[in-house]
């Protein structure tokens, strides 16, 4: 009796442990439940400015209506001309640079280059009007541009080289009377086609996000929670959240996955211990260009070439330009997976006139390590191309680019590099010895959009893996169980497991070879009906 | 033939399941460690964690075991028969020599097995289970900073669990084999299920009561 509930007590343990393992739990997230109830309300705009007086009439100039939204909103100005969307620089410390004024306006990447000397056309993506040359008057708040970011009419938009200009056929009063918080739309009209065309810098940046499924973004999602930007890049007292290394260096104003889904938003302990090392979007993105394909390769060297004296393009499978005369040849991909690199928040930048030391040239340095306690594996896109520097003063060079028309020096005109070189390199003040030629250089893009469906995360063994094609294969300066492993060990465990094997099976051997010449099967035999 | 009671009720329960659970913590682990792929990396670093705690309750209540009944003085060592009972395994066996020691209720174990075992308890069982406790609490918790043991590099602990593992694998392949030494080839492995094993002859049932008798006038 006491035995058999003894054994009862026993299999029903073991039952329920077994079913403890063996059964995954589907359990019901409230903490993503509580969000999703909360992004789901709209906000609904509490004024009509088709309504005000101040509106009720045609704006001769953008600036004209910039006056008009200052006459009410008095000091939104200040606060936009304190940012970087208005001054593309921002003043940081950057480790071995001290402190230094790093932006858009001074830094270089490895796609168009850089501003400087071509603002007529990169300022298409300023905020502000009449950004033409390097005398910008940073100052005169007539100049901002208030319709690019607030416009919900979908009317607004910027000029094609008009240094900021919206484009002549925009109808300013319809905009002015159509301004609220700023749409997808308005964020990515500059942000989705960095570098010249859509999705070509980014490659989480695309758009495809206006209306896509939850497949390519689950936030985003028209079929899913259609979130917009700045529902995360929040903008109190337009002081936007968030932070890009192409040109960002400090570790502030970052904008974290935590900051909604906490830094425990696994059911798995396991899982949110990994948070201590690797960031959401190590996982959460496993691959990024899902909808259109993304610049991955620019080689700056191949520009130039020209068919009967003129400019030409070609064309790769996809549809994109593989080639330029203008810019080079590119290559593009799509549903590209990240590699991964150790960042802590903070970034290095190459600074025109800094000596070349690498190469590859690193545009942008991400800083980071496994030893770092503030340092996480997040995910990036690469961007490596070749560009032009200066073969005696071991510098890239900043060459002009655009200009209205041929005989101004300006490469995507004249199709010569020296000339292009000279006067780039003159306006910003340093010098340049006449000789060029091309160097390679690689650009590190973290990727936070476009977080795929749970259930398409990255996988345990896509890095714990030893396969040489695990994500983190090539990762170093830590332990990552699955991947690594003492080879001396291992060589001497295996190697003593087998040889006790064989010590073994030998030690059998000769036990039966003796009983057998003993005559004695009957007795030492395995004998399993053996009766006493 | 007769029959002696060794091995009770929960030394056979504590033997056998600790048997099990090594032998699944050692194909769940070794698949951790990228040996080779059975249940996939996930699901077996799963089953590995719950089988580790598993063994960790087992052997708290094996070692309460040991000390309450007092079992834990059969694993003191001694030299005593140790180079006899070496020889036999070597030379002795083959030539058909009796066991140089006697399995009694009061001393189930030769020289030989009270060096293993304690070996096996003291360091072997200690290195896996405390590296792996260490390897399972190795990163911080969370945005709290419970930092557990990140200062170990998490190499080292992988290093020791592994050669524990290697250890503990070829001790399987030897005590495995070391059971089929016994009066017959199953009499030791039916002794660990049943509890009663066959003892080679009526003297040893006699030595057996003998030392009942004596420890019982000396107490």
């Amino acid at each position: 009796m006491k035995r058999s509930i003894l054994i009862v007590i026993g299999v029903a343990i073991f039952a329920l442990v077994l079913t403890n393992i063996l059964h995954d739990e589907v359990y019901y997230n409230l903490k993503l439940e509580e969000l999703k109830q909360e992004y789901a309300i709209k906000p609904v705009s509490s004024v009509d400015h088709t309504k005000f007086e101040e509106l009720q009439k045609d704006f001769e100039s953008p600036q004209d209506v910039t006056e008009a939204c200052i006459g009410c909103h008095t000091e939104r100005h200040k606060e936009i001309m304190n940012s970087a969307h208005w001054n593309w620089e921002r003043v940081a410390y950057t480790e071995g640079r001290g402190i230094t004024a790093a932006g858009k306006k001074n830094l270089i990447n490895n796609f168009c280059i850089g501003a400087q000397t071509n603002e007529q056309t990169c300022a298409k993506c300023h905020i502000g009007y009449g950004m033409s040359n390097d005398h910008y008057d940073f100052e005169n708040a007539r100049n901002v541009d208030c319709m690019v970011c607030h416009d919900n009419s979908d009317e607004y938009q910027k000029g094609s080289e008009l240094a900021g200009y919206p484009a002549r056929s925009v109808n300013l009063t319809t905009v002015a009377q159509h301004v609220g918080d700023p749409k997808k739309q308005n964020c990515g009209s500059c942000h989705f086609f960095g570098g010249g065309g859509n999705n070509v810098k980014h490659g989480d940046l695309d758009v495809a996000m206006l209306a896509t499924t939850r497949d390519v973004d689950v936030h985003m999602a028209a079929n899913g929670m259609d979130m917009s930007c700045t529902d995360c890049h929040t903008a109190e007292n337009h002081d936007m959240k968030g932070r890009l290394y192409s040109v960002s260096s400090e570790n502030t104003h970052r904008l974290s996955c935590d900051e909604c889904h906490t830094s425990t938003p696994h059911f798995d302990p396991i899982l949110n211990r990994h948070n201590a090392k690797v960031s959401c979007q190590a996982c959460h993105i496993p691959i990024y260009a899902k909808e259109n394909a993304t610049k991955m390769e620019w080689k700056w060297s191949d520009a130039g070439q020209l068919q009967d004296g003129q400019p030409f393009h070609h064309e790769d499978e996809m549809g994109n330009h593989d080639y330029l005369s203008i810019k080079g040849s590119f290559k593009w991909a799509k549903n590209v997976k990240p590699e991964y690199v150790w960042f802590n928040g903070t970034a290095n930048h190459y600074m025109l006139g800094d000596k070349i030391d690498t190469i590859p040239v690193q545009i942008n340095t991400l800083y980071g390590s496994h030893s770092d306690a503030d340092s996480k594996i997040i995910p990036v896109k690469v961007h490596r191309g070749d560009q032009i520097y200066d073969k005696v003063h071991n510098h890239i060079i900043q060459p002009k680019l655009y200009a209205a028309e041929k005989g101004d020096s300006a490469f995507w005109k004249d199709f010569n590099w020296d000339m292009a070189a000279e006067a780039g390199m003159r306006r910003i003040g340093l010098p340049y010895s006449g000789e060029y030629a091309f160097v390679e250089t690689e650009m590190y893009w973290p990727v936070n959009h476009q977080v795929a469906p749970k259930d398409q995360a990255v996988s345990c063994a896509e890095c714990h893996t030893r396969n040489e094609e695990g994500r983190l294969a090539n990762l170093a300066g830590f332990y990552l169980p699955g991947r690594d492993f003492n080879k001396p060990l291992d060589f001497f465990g295996i190697f003593l497991f087998f040889a006790s094997l064989g010590g073994v099976l030998l030690h059998a051997a000769i036990r039966i070879v003796v009983s057998i010449r003993k005559k004695r099967y009957n007795m030492d035999i395995i004998d399993y009906d053996k009766k006493e | 033939m007769a029959k002696m009671y060794i091995y009770k009720r929960f030394e056979r329960f504590w033997h056998w399941s600790q048997a099990a659970l090594i032998i699944f913590l050692a194909i769940t682990g070794f698949e951790v460690h990228g040996t080779f792929d059975i249940f996939g990396f996930e699901q077996a670093a799963r089953f590995h964690r719950v089988a580790s705690w598993a063994l960790i309750v087992l052997i708290i209540f094996a070692i309460f075991w040991h000390f309450a009944t007092g079992e834990w003085k059969q694993y003191l060592p001694t030299t005593k028969k140790l180079k006899e009972q070496i020889l036999y395994y070597t030379f002795g066996m083959f030539k058909g020599e009796p066991h140089p020691t006697k399995k009694t209720e009061l001393s189930k174990m030769n020289p030989l097995q009270r060096l293993v075992y304690l070996g096996f308890k003291l360091f072997l069982v200690p290195l896996t289970i405390l590296s792996g406790i260490l390897y399972m609490f190795h990163k911080t918790i969370d945005a709290n900073d419970v930092v557990v043991v990140e200062d170990i590099p998490l190499e080292g602990i992988a290093f020791w669990h592994t050669l524990g593992a290697f250890l503990l694998m070829v001790f399987l392949v030897v005590h495995v084999y070391m059971t089929t030494t016994g009066h017959t080839p199953t009499s030791n492995i039916k002794a660990m299920l049943t509890g009663y094993e066959d003892v080679e002859d009526e003297n040893a049932k006699g030595e057996a009561k003998k030392e009942i008798e004596n420890n019982e006038s000396k107490s």
